[in-house]
This record gives structure tokens, C-alpha cells and sequence, in this order.
């Protein structure tokens, strides 16, 4: 017999082992993967506010729009001609803070973080101001937020953080 | 396989490996038994205990009391899960009706939530008198790893179960704890130096989807029911006994 020659039994030896080590190793990625489903049934990404009349561009100064926040976790807020959507996640740990008209400031529950009307952090551990959403007129020339491009205060005035009326 | 690589020879040179496979290949009559009674999956019974293994001059027993607490969680969780639906829409009410409508709900529920805090408390205690007793050292490093392991899965025990009543306190902590996680460094869409987006990180592995909803709820309650429970008791099962062929260590 020739030395070099793959011989049955070493042959076979491989293929098991080889598919044995072949399906362990794969089942690591593929359990992984199989925790990442492809559809998630969670609230769409975009929503529609309304037309740019609605938010009546007559009345100056800051005006927080709560309409949007039980819905979406989002706050229109209109300071002059300048209209954005503020995030209602803390920039602490994540919790919603709530809005307190009459003072005028973000309150976080969860661990006390306070914000002013435009989202600027004076309180508590939030390390940044709220952060704020990408808002547009959409093809229908209605105003709308995209909850999943986030903008953080470096960028509050780059294109899309917000929409002058 | 005579050609071991250099990485094969360090694995099996550690430490970590000698703790877990103590008896090689040698193929005597005596390294055949050792190999087989030395394994507790295999023989989990000890064949001898060494005399001073039951020198026990006083104990604590915090390490008991911590099994004990483990098998009143067990037994009080199986009765729990008689009413307990892991759903966004029913978790909420399932906890109110065992409290308020279920005969001996609430001493139930109960018992299950302060046998998980004296659980931890216990288990503090336990570690408290390991490390004064010096029993953390030679020949007992493998046991205080695999009980450092233990605590682990008890503090996840622990995380995973908060979720599960589904009211304000559950929800919010697990925003803040999942939040946390969401900003480790590389794994985490929030971390230094990640290149993940929310639906693709460790968080989104843990709950699910990119927030708290009937997914997050779902894999919550299994972890707390089958996966950590079940690994706890093989962790256990070496634990209890590794302290057998130890022994305990002698009093101070």
C-alpha cells in the first residue's frame, strides 16, 4: 500500500470528526442569529405630526407640543421660527421624563435628572441635553418625525435636526 | 494526534484545565478508577471521604441555608408558574390575581421574592466566611471559582425575576439596568468604540427588539424559569461536592 495515499479509514475519521466539529461550530452563530428575529412588531420608525399651519407659526417665544409623547415618546417643541422633536429618553439611563408646564422643565423620575423647555440639562446625572429627532415635510407636505436618527446637541443645528416654519 | 501544538500544551498545562480534568489518558487499572470516580457527573457518590472532611467543629451554615432558600424558590416559582402568563397583556393582572384572588397567593409570592433577598444576603454571608476561614486557597481555588460562577447566575436569578410583575418599578429598572448594558464598550449601540446600531447589539439580544415589550418579557421568563435555574444546579452539584473531597476547612 502506499504511504501517502489517503487511506479509507483516516478518510472517514476526518468526515466525522470534521462534520461533528462543523455542526458544533455552527450551531454557536446560528443561535445567535436565531435570538435576532427579522420582523419586530414594535411602533414604526416615522410618524406624521401634521400640516405646518397646525402648529400656529403666529404665537412667539417656547412652546412644548405634548400631543405626540403617550404615542411615540416624542416632544414638538417651537422656539421662534425654529420647530424640533425632542427624544422623551433621558440621556441619563434611558426613562421618560415628564413635562411640568408651569415650571417649564423636563423632569426624570428615575434618578432626578431635570432639563429646560429645549432640552438643556441644569440637574441631575443627564450628561447631555435631550437628545432630538430627525423632523421633515414629507412628500405630502406634512410635517414628520423619523424616531430612528437621533441627533445630539453637537448637531442640533445640522439639516433634518430641525425645520424652520 | 501525537502533534500537539505549542497553544495545546499551554491549555493543558494551565491551571484551569488541571482543576477540571485531573487524571489524564494514562491507561492503568488505578488512573481507569480515579478517572471515573473523580468526575462527579460520573460517580456522584465519593467513594472515601477524608477524616477531617467531617471534622466539623461549628459552621455557619450559610452555604445550607443558601441551598435551602434555593429549593424554597424552586418550589414556591413552580407554584407561581400555575398563574403566570409571560405576556405584556396578562403578566400585570396574573401578578394582582395571585396576590388578591388566589387562596395563599400573596404568602406565595411572597415567600418567593424575600427567600430571593435572603438568598443573596446568605450568600454574602457564605462568601464573608470563606474568605475569613482562608478556604478560598489551595486545594479549594476550584471551589470558590465555581461558587463566584453561582453568585453570578443568583444575581441574574434575581435580575431576570424583576421583571416579571410587570408594574412601573420592573419595567423601569430593567430600562435602566438594560440600559447599562447597552453601554458596554464594543457589544453595546452606545458604548466607546461600538459600530453597532440598536437592532443589532447586546441589548437588543437580551430583550429582544430595541425596547421592553412582549419579547424582552418572554426571554426574561425563560432565563429565570429553565436556563439559569438548570445551570445553577449543575454548578451546585460540583460545589456541594468539591466541598465532600475537600472537606471543610478547619475553624480559625
Amino acid at each position: 500500500m502506499e504511504k501517502d495515499r489517503l487511506r479509507r479509514r483516516t478518510f472517514l475519521k476526518i468526515l466525522g470528526l470534521g462534520s461533528f466539529l462543523a455542526t458544533v461550530g455552527l450551531s454557536i452563530p446560528i443561535t445567535v442569529r436565531f435570538l435576532f428575529p427579522r420582523v419586530l412588531f414594535e411602533r414604526p420608525s416615522t410618524f406624521i405630526v401634521g400640516r405646518p399651519d397646525d402648529l400656529n407659526p403666529a404665537t412667539t417665544g417656547l412652546r412644548v407640543y405634548e400631543d405626540w409623547k403617550e404615542e411615540y415618546g416624542v416632544w414638538i417643541v417651537r422656539e421662534g421660527n425654529r420647530l424640533y422633536a425632542i427624544n422623551a429618553r433621558c440621556t441619563h439611563l434611558g426613562c421618560t421624563p415628564n413635562y411640568f408646564a408651569d415650571e417649564g422643565v423636563f423632569k426624570c423620575p428615575c434618578h432626578g435628572s431635570q432639563f429646560r423647555s429645549n432640552g438643556l440639562n441644569f440637574a441631575g446625572p443627564a450628561p447631555r441635553p435631550l437628545d432630538r429627532l430627525r423632523i421633515y415635510i414629507n412628500d405630502d407636505g406634512m410635517i414628520t418625525v423619523d424616531r430612528a436618527r437621533l441627533y445630539t446637541y453637537k448637531d442640533f443645528d445640522r439639516k433634518g435636526a430641525y425645520l424652520k416654519l | 494526534m501525537e502533534n500537539k501544538s505549542a497553544l495545546w500544551r499551554w491549555i493543558k498545562g494551565s491551571r484551569v484545565y488541571k482543576s477540571i480534568f485531573r487524571h489524564g489518558y494514562e491507561d492503568t487499572k488505578k488512573n481507569r478508577i480515579l478517572q471515573i470516580r473523580s468526575n462527579v457527573f460520573l460517580h456522584i457518590h465519593p467513594v472515601k471521604i477524608p477524616d477531617h472532611a467531617y471534622r466539623i467543629r461549628f459552621t455557619w451554615c450559610m452555604g445550607g441555608i443558601t441551598f435551602f432558600l434555593f429549593l424554597v424558590e424552586v418550589m414556591t416559582g413552580a407554584f407561581l408558574m400555575f398563574y403566570y402568563t409571560p405576556t405584556p397583556e396578562q403578566a400585570y393582572r396574573d401578578m394582582l390575581y395571585l396576590r388578591y384572588d388566589v387562596p395563599f397567593g400573596m404568602i406565595l409570592r411572597n415567600m418567593h421574592r424575600w427567600a430571593a433577598h435572603l438568598m443573596i444576603f446568605t450568600i454574602i454571608l457564605h462568601m464573608l466566611r470563606v474568605f475569613l476561614t482562608g478556604s478560598y486557597k489551595p486545594p479549594r481555588e476550584f471551589n470558590w471559582v465555581i461558587g463566584v460562577t453561582l453568585l453570578v447566575i443568583t444575581l441574574l436569578l434575581s435580575f431576570t425575576g424583576y421583571l416579571l410583575p410587570w408594574d412601573q418599578l420592573s419595567y423601569w429598572a430593567i430600562t435602566v439596568a438594560t440600559n447599562m448594558i447597552g453601554a458596554m464598550p464594543f457589544i453595546g449601540h452606545e458604548g466607546p468604540l461600538s459600530l453597532l446600531d440598536r437592532y443589532h447589539d447586546i441589548r437588543f439580544l437580551i430583550l429582544g427588539g430595541s425596547e421592553i415589550g412582549s419579547n424582552a418579557l418572554l426571554r426574561f421568563y425563560v432565563m429565570h424559569i429553565i436556563v439559569l435555574p438548570v445551570t445553577g444546579m449543575i454548578f451546585m452539584a460540583v460545589h456541594f461536592w468539591r466541598v465532600r473531597k475537600d472537606g471543610i476547612s478547619r475553624p480559625l
